[in-house]
């Protein structure tokens, strides 16, 4: 777990000139024209528990680095306080000696940085070993741990390569091999993959959670990529100009941008890794026929014929009547078959995009015991198309 | 304008009263260190000739093919060295070699620590900059009047005069290899936990190695031009035969001499450059 509370952090000598400043809500552009300082961080707080991805995303110069440095002291903070779990209890970074800093560093916060500073000099396994060495272990300790997690991140047979023999995804696992072989509880991953291809990057981030899944780190991650927010984080926290703007879920962050800024972010990116079929499905309404039917579409005469049982029931298409299946996570999509089907509420809008395409059909949602809305195509163009952003805009 | 001259501004002799100053009241002191250099050098000089010419030639060449990990070098070393033994230059060529290892280890050995402290706190720099300057552009002979007067005839003044000439370029690569070192590389030290000390040699030393090693380099061919130079003031080694040749305007000598200098010159700049 980490936790930033009101951190404010101003670079330049003489800080609480600025920080009056900031009090009397003056923004930073005539703050740095008054004073000279540049403020870097602006009252954030955060909480990032343990398990968790949290992506502090921004443009250039919003301070997500700033702050994220702040975690193990690369920054110092001008004013708040970073806690941080150790053995004694959440415990300030700030109030430590330097030498307890150290020692964090070593047991509880690792970093992974953007142009990969690794030692040129030395090889990859004495680069994963850097910071083990610094804890004092046997050779022999030391040595196992090194080949374990050049394993882990598939690099075993480069072990005594230099890092400049290698592509620079590869130089990033290293960098991730150092990071991970510290066992902290915490990682801070400044960037870790803007520097890489696009194919490069999205094998990372795919690696990324897959260890994730196994490792339950704590995770802060800096970001300029929403794309890459949204297919990492558990929380995104959105930053401008020092400030942060919108700390939530992915999901929501696409669904109600809480600011123009935000709005202008998320018109940008691609939703079909982040929607889930319940913020898509267009609730069911009421009965609209002698027979109970419900309408779906009545433009292609599409009914549905609620029963007591989700299984039980049916749908109509003109004059052709159709029984249901049902589809959960992990099934493969392409054995179901051409009949509506039963989705659950959180799928991704990846895979009903896909579900739909296979079954030809629309989509029943079901939360479990029932039949709670539809997804057609209607809805699928709306959302792709990011009208709902449009809505907002035109309310707001 | 004859007024501009009229009334000069004793510089000179304000630097001449500091001089005698030091020999009135130092004498002892530079006496003392004169001595010392000197029984110094010439244990050195002795420890070299207690070898053979044969073994010394081998080797250094073993060494140089060792240091630079290929042959071609040892075959250099051979034959250069193999030269100078038959042109009849060995003793001069052994002194010549001592005086410029004693001189480049004292240069490294404070210059780099100097240019490491220099690197680290930016006003030392500011304020070591113009000695440095001052340092390397004073015309060499210009050392040697006030060392001669200090230390005396011999080895020692020209020792010094090699020494204030030849520390700059350690001090100033140094400086400049540990000020470049990328910023993201110190982070990563120090978020891996990294103490100063650790920070200096896993990270700083190591990232500036190939700028220290070029200050190496430099100072070892900076102390042979001037070790040469030294020869007028009475130091031993191979300037000798060439300030000889010059007087006496003995053209086989001084193209001889001349060839042993520039051959030693060759094999240690090929010897310690970073391959």
């Amino acid at each position: 777990m980490i936790e930033f509370k009101n951190v404010d952090v101003v670079f330049g000598s003489q800080p609480a000139r600025a920080l009056e400043m900031l009090d009397r809500g003056e923004d930073r552009g005539a703050i740095h024209e008054k004073t000279g300082l540049t403020v870097g961080v602006n009252n954030a707080s955060l909480r990032v528990e343990k398990g968790e991805i949290c992506v502090l995303m921004g443009l250039s110069g919003s301070g997500k680095s700033s702050l994220l440095r702040t975690a193990n002291g690369l920054n110092k903070i001008s004013r708040g306080q970073v806690l941080i779990d150790t053995e004694e209890g959440e415990q300030d970074f700030f109030s430590l000696s330097e030498e307890q800093q150290r020692r964090l560093r070593l047991e509880r916060i690792t970093m992974v940085f953007q142009k990969f500073a690794l030692m040129p000099w030395l090889t990859v396994a004495e680069n994963v070993a850097f910071g083990l060495e610094r804890r004092g272990m046997t050779k022999k300790e030391l040595q196992a741990k090194v080949d374990e997690q050049l394993e882990l991140v598939g690099l075993d047979k480069w072990k005594n390569s230099k890092p400049g023999e290698l592509s620079g995804g590869m130089q990033q696992r290293v960098g991730l091999a150092r990071a991970l072989a510290m066992e902290t509880d915490i990682i801070l991953m400044d960037e870790p993959f803007s520097a890489l291809d696009p194919l490069i990057r999205s094998q990372l981030q795919d690696e990324l959670l897959r260890l994730q899944e196994k490792l339950n780190k704590t995770v802060v991650f800096v970001s300029h990529d929403l794309d890459e927010a949204l297919k990492l984080g558990n929380h995104i926290a959105i930053m401008k100009d020092g400030v942060i703007v919108q700390h939530d879920t992915p999901e929501n962050i696409v669904l109600n941008p809480a600011t123009e800024y935000v709005r202008n972010f998320v018109a940008h990116t691609n939703p079909v890794n982040v929607l889930q079929a319940r913020s898509l499905m267009k609730p069911l309404g009421e009965p609209g026929n002698d027979e109970g039917e419900i309408c779906i579409s009545s433009r292609y005469d599409y009914w549905l014929k609620p029963a007591a049982k989700p299984e039980e029931t049916r749908v109509r298409y003109a004059d052709t009547r159709f029984d249901v299946q049902r589809w959960s996570e992990n099934q493969p999509i392409g054995a179901l078959e051409e009949k509506p089907t039963i989705i659950p509420n959180n799928t991704l809008m990846r895979d009903l995009v896909e579900i739909r395409h296979v079954t030809g059909h629309a989509l029943l949602v079901g939360n479990g015991e029932e039949i709670t809305g539809v997804i057609n195509d209607q809805n699928i163009y709306h959302a792709l198309l990011g009208c709902h952003l449009d809505e907002q805009a035109a309310q707001a | 304008m004859d007024w501009m001259s009229q009334y000069k501004l004793p510089v000179g002799e304000w630097m001449e009263a500091v001089v005698d100053f030091m020999t009135d009241h130092g004498g002892g002191f530079f006496d003392w260190i004169a001595v010392s250099l000197e029984t110094v050098i010439q244990g050195l000089i002795e420890l070299l000739m207690m070898l053979h010419p044969l073994a010394f030639i081998l080797l250094v060449a073993s060494g140089a093919g060792w240091l630079q990990r290929r042959w071609s070098i040892s075959i250099f070393v051979v034959l250069g060295l193999g030269l100078i033994w038959n042109l009849g230059y060995w003793q001069e060529t052994i002194e010549t070699l001592a005086l410029v290892l004693f001189a480049t280890g004292f240069c490294v050995l404070l210059g780099v620590p100097v240019g490491i402290a220099a690197a680290h706190r930016p006003w030392l720099y500011r304020g070591l900059r113009p000695l440095l300057d001052l340092m390397q552009t004073i015309p060499t002979f210009v050392y040697l009047i006030p060392t001669l007067t200090l230390f005396g005839l011999g080895v020692v003044p020209g020792l010094i005069s090699t020494i204030i000439f030849a520390i700059a370029a350690p001090i100033r690569l140094t400086h400049l290899g540990i000020t470049q070192v990328p910023e993201e590389l110190l982070e990563a030290g120090k978020a891996f936990g990294c103490k100063p000390t650790a920070l200096l040699f896993k990270v700083e030393i190591p990232a500036a190695m190939s700028s220290i090693l070029a200050g190496v380099t430099q100072c070892i061919m900076l102390s042979l031009s001037m070790v040469v130079i030294a020869a007028l003031v009475g130091a031993d080694g191979l300037g000798k035969p060439v300030v000889r040749a010059l007087n006496t305007v003995d053209i086989a000598t001084g193209f001889e001499a001349g060839l042993a200098i520039v051959l030693i010159a060759i094999l240690l700049d090929r010897m310690f450059k970073k391959a």
